[in-house]
């Protein structure tokens, strides 16, 4: 098709809107184009070249997409196992892209991790390390190393009146001698 | 429950334009989303479950000195006004206000503090959302604030947390440090000059993403974009908040950078869109919201250039939020089918301009008589 006859095609999908967006899909061997409106687009979480709609695809395609590479492991296949807690199949979590409770995390790790990896290009968390209420000396001593590495570096930076907030945070959680 | 409309300025601080760059930099934000162990999380969770949330909240605010007095919203108790107000001051999201005409689940709140510029949404997608709400681009500050409320609730309240994932959250998208960093910026001039899709582009290559005004999933309406950080894991809070405040200081420099191009090109042009939306704007006799926002535009880059003068960012910040439906219906005190709200937000305007507008409207000509 020439860019002349885009130009002037209607929406393949509402009719009466213009054709703004060409979308090329490649699905077994075969293409299929798909002309779109900006309205139609939009709804489809696409974006006409150079256009300032908020454009960002829908999370559960964006997640499926996602998710799209990733083995999902015997154990954790849809329909076969389900969260202990919440009762979250991987079937259901692969559907609406949310977590059912804190303990999806441990049921779909594999999964997840490789989520994340793709999402976040990381799995490892390196920000703060939480004191949960009536910590435990093992607790205290995590934080007590993220605090001190924090400490380094706002004291690099010479960011000295984060570096003052930082000691007394220290100073309340170390053992009185 | 306090009414409302007793305390009509709650939650909008930021509107006095105070902080830094505020004439491009309306905003910032940092939000922090956190779970209760134990608990299924927002979509899952039941009627029970949700009240529970509540409840530990509300006990555990009460022990909060970042919100002693601040005022509890329970959003089904409320009438649709006012929790459209709310909407509309972006104290709350979307989601927790039932969507749109829709009704809000049991259990959905927000705790709005008297002191500081702190809210906490409870039940909303995650158990709780605590932001943090500050006038102009003031990152570090609004993120400090966040951290002091998060350790505050975190120390009386068991968060759902994982060794190696950080902070567990209903989406993945949000995991690890649960942290939302967004600026709203006003870019009219990398609109005008066209610049503007190669700026977004190239956020999307350093890991931030943007929005319109009213969060995710809207649109884009009078050059306003809220710019946010895409990812949550892998990096610090201090280096994520790092990273976008270096990007947006670069982002008001190719702003400031357009806007002297469009001085020195077509100040002409310029000048004539900048006074014809203000003409509109302090004599028009109907006005949806949509055409109001896209020639406030035009007045907030006059006030900026001082092409206007006289002509505070503080009334224009207050136009923008007390020109939307559902304040305007509260200060008619009734509902208000859509032309007789138009009708209402010109008359608003008129009324705002008359008074803190441009005091001699030759003020700004910069054009010798002969």
């Amino acid at each position: 098709m020439t860019d002349k006859e885009k130009a002037s095609r209607p929406c393949d999908v509402c009719g009466s809107g213009k054709a703004v967006v060409h979308l090329t899909q490649v699905v077994n061997n075969e293409k299929t184009t798909l002309h779109l409106c900006q309205r139609c687009a939009a709804e489809k979480g696409l974006q006409a070249a150079g256009g300032t709609t908020a454009g960002h695809l829908p999370l559960v395609d964006f997640l499926a997409k996602m998710g799209g590479g990733e083995e999902v492991p015997a154990g954790e296949a849809g329909g076969e196992s389900a969260c202990p807690f919440c009762g979250l199949s991987a079937g259901d979590f692969k559907e609406v892209g949310r977590l059912g409770c804190p303990h999806c995390y441990a049921t779909f790790e594999t999964h997840i991790k490789g989520l994340l990896r793709r999402i976040h290009g990381s799995t490892q968390h390196v920000g703060k390390v939480y004191l949960p209420p009536d910590p435990s000396v093992t607790d205290k001593e995590k934080r007590l190393n993220a605090l001190r590495q924090k400490l380094q570096r706002a004291v690099s930076l010479e960011d000295f009146e984060r570096a003052a907030k930082l000691r007394d945070e220290i100073r309340s959680l170390e053992p009185t001698p | 429950m306090d009414e409302l409309a007793n305390v009509p300025d709650y939650g909008l601080g930021w509107l006095d334009a105070s902080g830094p760059a505020s004439d491009i930099v309306l905003s910032t934000r940092v939000r922090l989303a956190r779970n209760l162990q134990g608990i299924p999380f927002g979509p899952r969770s039941r009627v029970n479950d949700r009240e529970a949330v509540l409840g530990r909240v509300r006990e555990a605010a009460r022990r909060s000195p970042h919100l002693e007095g601040a005022s509890l919203w329970e959003l089904p108790h409320m009438d649709s006004r006012s929790r459209r107000i709310l909407l509309e001051r972006r104290l709350v999201s979307r989601e927790l206000v039932g969507g749109e005409g829709g009704v809000p689940s049991n259990g959905a709140a927000v705790f709005l503090s008297a002191l500081e510029p702190v809210s906490v949404m409870v039940n909303e997608e995650d158990h709780l959302r605590l932001q943090c709400l500050l006038s102009g681009l003031r990152l570090h500050e609004a993120w400090a604030l966040a951290d002091t409320l998060d350790e505050e609730l975190g120390a009386q309240l068991p968060w759902a947390y994982h060794q190696e994932f950080g902070f567990l959250t209903t989406c993945p998208t949000n995991v690890g440090t649960g942290l939302r960093a967004s600026v709203l910026m006003h870019l009219p001039g990398l609109v005008l000059t066209k610049e503007i899709g190669q700026v977004l582009s190239g956020l999307n290559q350093v890991g931030l993403t943007f929005r319109g005004l009213y969060g995710e999933g809207s649109e884009v309406l009078g050059n306003f974009f809220q710019v946010s950080n895409q990812t949550t894991l892998g990096k610090s809070e201090e280096d994520l908040v790092d990273h976008l405040h270096q990007i947006v200081q670069q982002v008001i420099q190719y702003e400031k950078q357009a806007r002297q191009v469009l001085l020195r090109e077509a100040r002409a042009i310029t000048e004539d869109k900048i006074w014809r939306a203000y003409g509109l704007l302090r004599y028009a006799r109907s006005l949806s919201f949509e055409e109001l926002i896209n020639l406030l535009s035009g007045l907030r880059l006059g006030a900026s250039l001082k092409l206007l003068p006289d002509l505070r960012v503080y009334t224009l910040n207050k136009i923008l939020i007390y020109s939307q439906a559902a304040h305007l219906e509260q200060a008619a005190g009734r509902d208000l089918p859509p032309p007789e709200c138009d009708a209402h937000r010109a008359s608003f305007v008129r009324r705002v301009l008359t008074r803190e507008g441009v005091a001699n409207s030759e003020g700004g000509d910069t054009v010798e008589s002969t």
